[in-house]
Order: C-alpha cells, then sequence, then structure tokens
C-alpha cells in the first residue's frame, strides 16, 4: 500500500485545488500515468502516480484544496503498508473555522433528562495551546496543515511562525494586519484601522438575479496581494507621455528583418523593459522592498522585471530574470515564451517567483493609461498605455507623433517624488531617443 | 409623539441578560462598540444568576454544610441537633442573588451600555421591535441573540401546580415527599437539597443510568449516595400521569413492566430544557432552526444572516453557563474585528451532587464507542491521604489520553470538589498536555489536586501510590 503525498510544487506554495482526477477509485493506474491535475496559485499541472496498483482512495475531490505533504492518493501497489505516519492526517480535524454549526455535542435540549454533555472529539486532535490557535488565526495559518514539534505532536507557537513566515505574501512579517482566515466572510470592521468599517453586502438578489462564484485559485491570489499592497504601500504615480516615434519606425523595421528569429516578433514592451532596467540601475530606489520589522530598506543588486500577461484563468505576472544581462531580443524571446506558456497554463511556479520590478501594459487591449497597483513587496511598477499618434506641438508647430503614455507608481516610504520624476524623464529620454542607447545604454 | 415610531438605532444589539448576554455587551464595550442590551426580565442575570447555578448553589452549600456536621461523628464532631432555617436559607439565597445581579448592572453602567427593558422580536434582519418597553423598536448593525432556555414541560398536567426547578429554588417550603422527574443533574441536585432539608425524595429516571452522559463508573458512586439519601430512585421508569389530591399529587409510574400509583406531597419537573427561540421572530430576520429549535452558529458564533449572532443556550452544545460566557467574548471580539473563534476542545461539565462529579473532554465511554486507541488512569481517593483525613474516601480521578502520543484527551472526577478540581484537566487538554506533563508537574500535598497526577502515573504505569499488579 503506497500512500502519496502532494509533493513540493514549487518555492512558497503549500496547497493547490484539485481541477480533475484522470482515475476513480478502484481503477488501476500505471506507473508515471497522469494521476490528477492540480491548479496552484501560479499554474496548473498533472501530476503523474510514482507507483502502478488500484487506486484504493482518493484524498479529495474535484474543487477541494489539498496541502503540499498530505495524502492525495493510496495506492495498492502490493507492497507492505509503510510505517504509520507519525503525525496526524492533515486533514482529519481542520483548526480553520468551519463552515458548518459549531460545536457539536448533540445533547437532545427537551427530551433527554441528561447532564450535560460535554462534546466529542477524535483522539488525534490538532493539539495546540489556546493562545497558539488565536497566533494561528492571527496570521492565517491553518493548524491541521501544519506538523507539530512539540512532545505528542503539539504545535508551538514558533511552528505557527515558522509556518506563517514561509508561506503567502508574509504581511505579518510586514508588520502589517493579517488577512482574515481563509474562506472566512469578512463582515463587521477591521481592527485597528479607526474608520474603516467593512459594512455587510446588501441582498442584491433583491435587486435582480445574480450568480455567485467562490474566489479561488488566482483570483484569490491577485485579491490577497493587491489588498495586501493598497492598505501596507502608500502609493504615489508619476503619469508622462513619452514620445515612440522613432523607436516605432526602428521596431517595425527590425521586426521585418528579423522575422522567424526567435524574439523577433518585436513588441514595445522588451525596449520597456531594458530601458527601465537601465534605469533601475541608476535609481535603485524603485529596485528595492521596505523591511518594516527591521526598519531597512533592501536594495537588490539583480533585475528581475516581470510583466503581467492577461491568461483565460485570470492575471499572472512571469518574470523575465537577468534583464541587466540579456539583449532587448532575447528579453522579447524569453517574454513570448513566458507569455504562451502562461497562456496554457502550463508555466512553472518558478517563473513567477523573484521578480524585483513589474511593468503592465495595458496598451493593445485598450485604455489609455492606467495607473497601477504596486506588486507587492516590490517598490514600483510602470503602467503603459496604448502608443498611438496624437497632434504634439513642438518647436511651436503641431506635429503627428506617436505618443506612449507611462505612469510610475512607487512606494512613497522608498521613494519621493523627485526620484520618479527623474527615473521618468531617464526613461523617456531612453525610448524617445532610441541611438541614444549607441552611444551610453 | 406616536410610541410606535419611537426608533433607536444601535451599532451592536444584545438580546438577553444572562451569562451570554451581559459578558457579550461587556466585552463589546470594552472594545468600543456601541452597545443595547435588551432583557425582559427586571433583574439581570439571566436563568444562571436569578433561577439556575447561583441560587441552587446557595442552598447545596447550606446543606452540604449540615450534612458534614451531622455526619462528621467518626471525626469527633458532635453535631448534635443541627437543622436548617429555611427562611434564613432563603434569605441568604435572596440576598446572593441580590448582590450578584446589582454587581451585573453596576458593570453595565460603569462601560455606559444601555439597558432596555422589554421583550425583543425581530422584524427583519436589522431591526427588533420591543414589547413593554419605552423604545419601540431599535435597528442594529449587528446582533447577538442570547435568549437562553426554559424547563421542558411534561407532555401532560399543564394545569397543574407542579414544580420546576424555578419554583423549587424558591423554596416556598419543605414537602414531606417530593418526586423528582429527571435524574439528570438539575434534577439530582434538587433532590440532594430537598433530601437535605428532610424531604423523603423518590427520583424517576426513564434511561437506565442517572446523569447519562457521564461515565458509568463515576456515576455509579453519586447514585450510590442516592441510593442512601434518597427514598426511591427508579431507572427505566416513566411517569403516565400525575393528577392533583387534596394534600399533593398521586403519580402513576410504570416500572419494570407494571404501574405504580404513589402519592407525593409535591411533583418537580426536571426533565431537561428547551431554547428560548420561539417567540423571536426569527423567521422575519432570516434564521432558521434546527430540529431541536436551536440556532445553528458556526465557530465565530454567526448565524447564517450576515451580521446577527447567537450564544448560549440558544445554540447547540451543551447548555452551560460557562460556555456561554466564552461564546459572548467570541462573538463581541469577531463583531470588534478580531480573529476570535470558538475552538475550545473542552467544556467542563459540573454536577453539584453529593459527591460532586465533573468531567472534561471525552468520556471513557466516548472512546470507547468510537474505538479510539486510549489509556486510561483510575487513582482512588481512598489511596490519597488528604481524603483520608477529611473522612471522604468515595471516589476517583480519571485521565484519558491518546494511547500513542499520551495527548491527554479527557479526565473525570467523582469525590468532594470535583468541580474546583476538574478545570486543571480542562487546562491541560485545552494546552495538549501529555501524561507526562501531569504526572511531573508538582501538585502540592496533601490536597485532592494530587489524585490527577497520580491517575497520570497510573496511565503510564509508573505510580508508586498504589499496589503493583503481580506481572
Ligand atoms: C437549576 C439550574 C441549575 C443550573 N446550574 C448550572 C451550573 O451549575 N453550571 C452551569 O454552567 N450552568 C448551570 N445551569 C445552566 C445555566 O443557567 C444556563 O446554561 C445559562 O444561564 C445560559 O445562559 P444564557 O445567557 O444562554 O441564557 P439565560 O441565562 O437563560 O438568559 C437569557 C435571558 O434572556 C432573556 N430573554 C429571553 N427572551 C427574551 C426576549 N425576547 N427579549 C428580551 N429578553 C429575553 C431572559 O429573560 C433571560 O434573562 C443551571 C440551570 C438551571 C435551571
Amino acid at each position: 500500500m503506497f500512500e502519496f503525498k502532494l509533493p513540493d510544487l514549487g518555492e512558497g506554495i503549500h496547497e493547490g485545488e484539485i481541477l480533475k482526477w484522470h482515475v476513480a477509485e478502484g481503477q488501476t493506474i500505471g506507473e508515471d500515468e497522469p494521476l490528477v491535475d492540480i491548479e496552484t496559485d501560479k499554474a496548473a499541472v498533472t501530476i503523474p502516480s510514482p507507483r502502478g496498483g488500484r487506486v484504493v482512495r482518493l484524498g479529495g475531490a474535484e474543487g477541494d484544496t489539498v496541502a503540499v505533504g498530505q495524502v492525495i492518493a493510496v495506492i495498492d501497489d502490493g507492497a507492505e503498508a509503510e510505517a504509520p505516519a507519525a503525525e496526524a492526517e492533515p486533514a482529519a480535524t481542520p483548526a480553520g473555522p468551519a463552515a458548518g454549526p459549531g460545536p457539536a455535542a448533540p445533547e437532545e435540549p427537551a427530551a433527554a433528562p441528561a447532564a450535560p454533555t460535554p462534546p466529542v472529539r477524535p483522539a488525534r486532535r490538532v493539539a495546540a495551546a489556546p493562545a497558539t490557535r488565536r497566533l494561528a488565526r492571527e496570521l492565517g495559518v491553518d493548524l491541521a496543515s501544519i506538523p507539530g514539534t512539540g512532545p505528542g505532536g503539539r504545535i508551538t507557537a514558533d511552528d505557527v511562525r515558522r509556518a506563517a513566515a514561509g508561506g503567502g505574501p508574509a504581511p505579518q512579517a510586514a508588520g502589517g494586519p493579517s488577512p482574515p482566515p481563509e474562506g472566512e466572510p469578512i463582515t463587521g470592521t477591521t481592527a485597528g484601522i479607526p474608520f474603516l468599517e467593512i459594512e455587510p453586502l446588501p441582498d442584491f438578489a433583491q435587486l435582480g438575479p445574480v450568480e455567485r462564484e467562490p474566489v479561488r485559485s488566482i483570483r484569490r491570489k491577485v485579491a490577497r496581494r493587491m489588498t495586501t499592497s493598497m492598505i501596507l504601500v502608500p502609493h504615489v504615480a508619476l503619469l508622462e507621455d513619452c514620445d515612440v516615434t522613432e523607436l516605432e519606425r526602428f521596431r517595425r523595421e527590425e521586426r521585418t528583418r528579423r522575422e522567424g528569429e526567435p524574439g523577433g516578433r518585436l513588441s514595445l514592451l522588451p525596449f520597456v523593459v531594458k530601458a527601465v532596467t537601465h534605469c533601475l540601475a541608476e535609481f535603485p530606489m524603485f529596485n528595492a522592498s521596505l523591511d518594516p520589522a527591521r526598519g531597512e530598506i533592501i536594495y537588490k543588486k539583480f533585475y528581475n522585471v516581470g510583466f503581467a500577461a492577461d491568461t483565460p484563468r485570470g492575471l499572472v505576472v512571469p518574470v523575465v530574470r537577468g534583464t541587466d544581462a540579456r539583449s532587448v531580443v532575447e528579453i522579447s524571446a524569453e517574454i513570448i515564451r513566458l507569455a504562451e506558456a502562461a497562456r496554457d497554463g502550463r508555466i512553472d511556479a518558478a517563473d513567477f517567483q523573484g521578480g524585483t520590478f513589474t511593468i503592465t501594459n495595458i496598451g493593445p487591449l485598450g485604455g489609455k493609461g492606467l495607473i497601477p497597483t504596486i506588486n507587492y513587496p516590490e517598490s514600483a511598477i510602470l503602467g503603459m498605455g496604448r502608443a498611438a499618434p496624437q497632434a504634439v506641438v513642438r518647436d511651436g508647430e503641431i506635429v503627428v507623433r506617436t505618443i506612449l503614455p507611462l505612469t510610475l507608481a512607487f512606494d512613497h516610504r522608498i521613494a519621493d517624488g523627485a526620484d520618479a520624476a527623474r527615473f521618468m524623464s531617464r526613461l523617456v529620454g531612453l525610448l524617445s531617443r532610441p541611438l541614444s542607447w549607441l552611444v551610453e545604454a | 409623539m406616536v410610541m410606535g415610531s419611537l426608533g433607536q438605532e444601535t451599532d451592536l444589539l444584545v438580546i438577553g441578560a444572562g451569562p451570554g448576554g451581559y459578558v457579550a455587551a461587556l466585552r463589546a464595550a470594552d472594545l468600543g462598540r456601541e452597545v443595547i442590551l435588551v432583557e425582559e426580565r427586571d433583574l439581570l442575570g439571566g436563568v444562571c444568576l436569578i433561577e439556575g447555578c447561583i441560587p441552587s448553589k446557595a442552598l447545596i452549600h447550606a446543606v452540604e454544610v449540615a450534612h458534614l456536621a451531622r455526619e462528621s461523628e467518626r471525626l469527633g464532631v458532635i453535631g448534635g441537633g443541627v437543622t436548617i432555617d429555611i427562611d434564613k436559607l432563603r434569605r441568604h439565597k435572596q440576598q446572593t442573588v441580590r448582590a450578584l445581579t446589582s454587581g451585573v448592572r453596576s458593570l453595565l453602567d460603569n462601560r455606559n451600555v444601555e439597558v432596555v427593558r422589554g421583550r425583543a422580536r425581530f422584524t427583519g434582519p436589522g431591526e427588533v421591535r420591543l414589547e413593554g418597553a419605552d423604545v419601540a423598536s431599535i435597528r442594529f448593525r449587528h446582533a447577538i441573540i442570547a435568549t437562553g432556555s426554559h424547563g421542558a414541560r411534561l407532555p401532560f398536567g399543564d394545569d397543574l401546580p407542579l414544580w420546576g426547578s424555578r419554583e423549587a429554588l424558591e423554596l416556598p417550603e419543605v414537602p414531606k415527599s417530593l418526586l423528582v422527574i429527571g435524574g439528570g443533574y438539575i434534577g439530582l441536585e434538587l433532590g440532594f437539597v430537598y433530601a437535605g432539608l428532610g424531604s423523603k425524595v423518590t427520583v424517576v429516571e426513564m434511561l437506565p443510568q442517572l446523569l447519562t452522559g457521564a461515565d458509568p463508573d463515576l456515576a455509579a458512586v453519586v447514585a450510590r449516595r442516592a441510593a442512601k439519601r434518597f427514598d426511591d430512585v427508579l431507572l427505566e421508569a416513566r411517569v403516565e400521569k400525575v393528577t392533583k389530591t387534596k394534600t399533593g399529587f398521586s403519580v402513576t409510574i410504570a416500572h419494570g413492566g407494571e404501574t405504580k400509583r404513589r402519592t407525593f406531597g409535591q411533583v418537580l419537573v426536571a426533565v431537561g430544557r428547551t431554547p428560548n427561540t420561539g417567540d423571536l421572530g426569527l423567521d422575519a430576520a432570516g434564521i432558521t432552526l434546527d430540529e431541536h429549535g436551536r440556532i445553528p452558529v458556526d465557530e465565530a458564533c454567526r448565524t447564517s444572516v450576515p451580521g446577527i449572532f447567537a450564544i448560549g443556550d440558544v445554540t447547540p452544545g451543551p447548555m452551560l453557563a460557562h460556555r456561554a460566557s466564552r461564546q459572548a467574548k467570541v462573538a463581541a471580539e469577531v463583531i470588534a474585528g478580531h480573529p476570535a473563534a470558538f475552538d475550545n476542545v473542552a467544556i467542563p461539565g459540573v454536577v453539584f451532587t453529593e459527591p460532586e462529579l465533573s468531567w472534561v473532554g471525552i468520556t471513557e465511554q466516548e472512546a470507547r464507542e468510537q474505538d479510539l486507541a486510549v489509556r486510561v488512569g483510575r487513582f482512588p481517593l481512598s489511596a490519597l491521604g488528604r481524603a483520608r483525613a477529611m473522612g471522604s474516601t468515595e471516589g476517583m480521578v480519571k485521565v484519558i489520553a491518546d494511547a500513542e502520543s499520551g495527548l491527554v484527551l479527557g479526565v473525570g472526577i467523582v469525590g468532594p470538589h470535583a468541580s474546583d478540581l476538574i478545570s486543571e484537566g480542562a487546562l491541560a487538554i485545552e494546552m495538549g498536555a501529555t501524561l507526562e506533563d501531569l504526572a511531573v508537574t508538582i501538585h502540592p500535598h496533601p490536597t485532592l489536586s494530587e489524585a490527577l497526577m497520580e491517575a497520570a502515573e497510573v496511565a503510564l504505569g509508573s505510580v508508586v501510590h498504589l499496589a503493583r499488579r503481580p506481572t
């Protein structure tokens, strides 16, 4: 009998949602045959069965969330049972708020002349002191999914802190408010922020037909990260128009010339990535993160530029690594590869990690410009509007030029408006005079 | 001004001023909420303070003291004619209740909680109407339902002047003979009180055991004492009919295949409690009850209607004051935006009989029924120095732990002060303590508290204060 535990799906990923089982209980499966499709916060992956045999039990239904290390399938491979796992089966006693009615103590209130009945629990329970349980709620840690290091498998406060530090966008490290426990509807008020009161939603169904859909997966990740960013980071945005007439002319030529080459399908984005990288080296406050716990600013000496990609499953931000060491056409090739992989849902989780700056290019889809939200914990984000011909005044004359509206939103704790103005003017300088790159970039 | 139009608005409305409601109001006020507390009685404190835990314990204590005085001849105490003056006792009980309810009042005043006297009824998910109050209606952003429970009635005898626990606690008289219908904790506690006051007490219980829910070996100790103190204890028996006679009641009891008729001076009905949810307008609020008339809630004490919470006896779970108060704090904190949850794993059950009985966490019986692999350690009070010195050796402490990890899962106690001793068990379970934690913690000698440490050692197989079994 082989217990297959959900394997490590990449750094920072602790759980996934079961999209689809490829087998049913009772069926047989061959070694390395597809077992299950799991969607994580970042991507969908197909996990093959590490053993062949009869599937005795599946550890969840489609739509369920399973934790890394949780048994997702029991396969009868003819071998002896493995030594019983020492720790309690994570799914057995969820410690998070249960959806159903509270403590189940089926006392007959009227009929039974019985003494009061304390509630019943399984022998194997998540053992943690009340204060530790509260800490877990505060840090959004699911006690059922972490191992306890104390005697008898007791979960200590340190265990909880460790789990919290390793997981998610760790807002607790930044000293910010912690997200509400998973799946818990937000009503009432949020502590700590004066005047912030979240009123219960009106009953929209009274007004017209509605449909409800659970917030899952990518949507949940985006919601969390954007909320964290908006609540935690004082945003300021600087807007500028950039004349890309020459760059566009040059880009079109190059694109035609390089047709069929890897990365030859040049868009404006790789040029902007390259120029931004150049500016980041000169203005390190836009390639930084604030560590409020230690009262320090962390300047990153590496350049990984993420770009927002719209996929059928929602917004994702693949990261182009080491943009300082790559040419524009190499960056272009990487962007094309990542965008396609993201669209098809077969991108590696690692490709979403380690970004130091993000660019969001809404232009091709429409919109004159946008004021983006910083991709926490980065310190700035660049929004690109649509590059389009516009009437502008040059030397007292009205001329038609191709104008790209740019917005730099930045963390005002780390940088000031003057820094942003200098960054922007440098960026505009590079993009509007591409030949200057010959001289300096 | 038209009375009907007189409306008020508040952030938090608490309905019912029992140990659920008043605690919720205090906590929420401390957390900066604007609170209105509605209570239909003139006294605050609910069943617990006015006609439950507190008055019953006042009477039980008096009876216990008298017993000790009468029965300590072995210790050289010659009690002589110890008697109880029931007028004085009643006054003591009333003073106790009055002091505590006015204490609740001043705590509420102290925090500027507005207390409105009246009966609340929901007219929608955000509003209640009040009957018998100066305020006609209250609109709220959050509400906590804490309306408690009342004694369940028999299917017959509504027209007869039978006692419920409330009447019995009034101490109107000491009947010559008293029939107690129901062998649960309320029936037995009051049975011991009246037996101690001089009534001839008969207890009728439908089930095969007194104190159903408690482990049979613990309940048996109380049952033995009951057999001594009471005239009769009829198990698996059912009262079929009660009629009024000139001096009392004539009662038909089905027991052991035959039907008996007996007469009693008074009859006390203690057959469980029914949640006060019937006349609250919960339909209008959009709340659906479970099949027992209780309000389902989640771990945060939220009902299915956003903004409305429920705590205490109206919610599923043991009907106990300490559960209500804990839920109260959870609900108030959740409303104030804190990540609180009723995640307690252990709610102690306490029975103030003679001797006292208490347990917390899983019972041995439940462990067996669920086929759990457990280790049980039992320590008899007869092996404990302090119990011997007190001359109270009837009873035991037992601890139930997970066989593999040694995590403490349950504790049961029967004996003197069991109600006070159980808290250590509750703490052990909540903390995730193991048998070893209990065994190596120094317990002061000579005390009754040593028994839990010894029981843990028994479970670990290392006890020195008991004879070793031949191996
Ligand atoms: C004889 C006896 C002994 C007991 N002994 C113990 C014990 O030793 N230990 C223990 O833990 N528990 C004991 N209990 C149980 C305990 O009393 C209850 O569990 C506890 O009181 C429940 O608290 P609560 O706040 O839910 O409701 P309650 O205490 O019942 O309070 C509810 C309040 O709401 C008010 N109310 C109801 N409806 C409305 C309305 N529509 N509008 C306005 N006000 C309303 C009522 O007047 C009441 O004051 C005992 C009970 C009895 C009867």
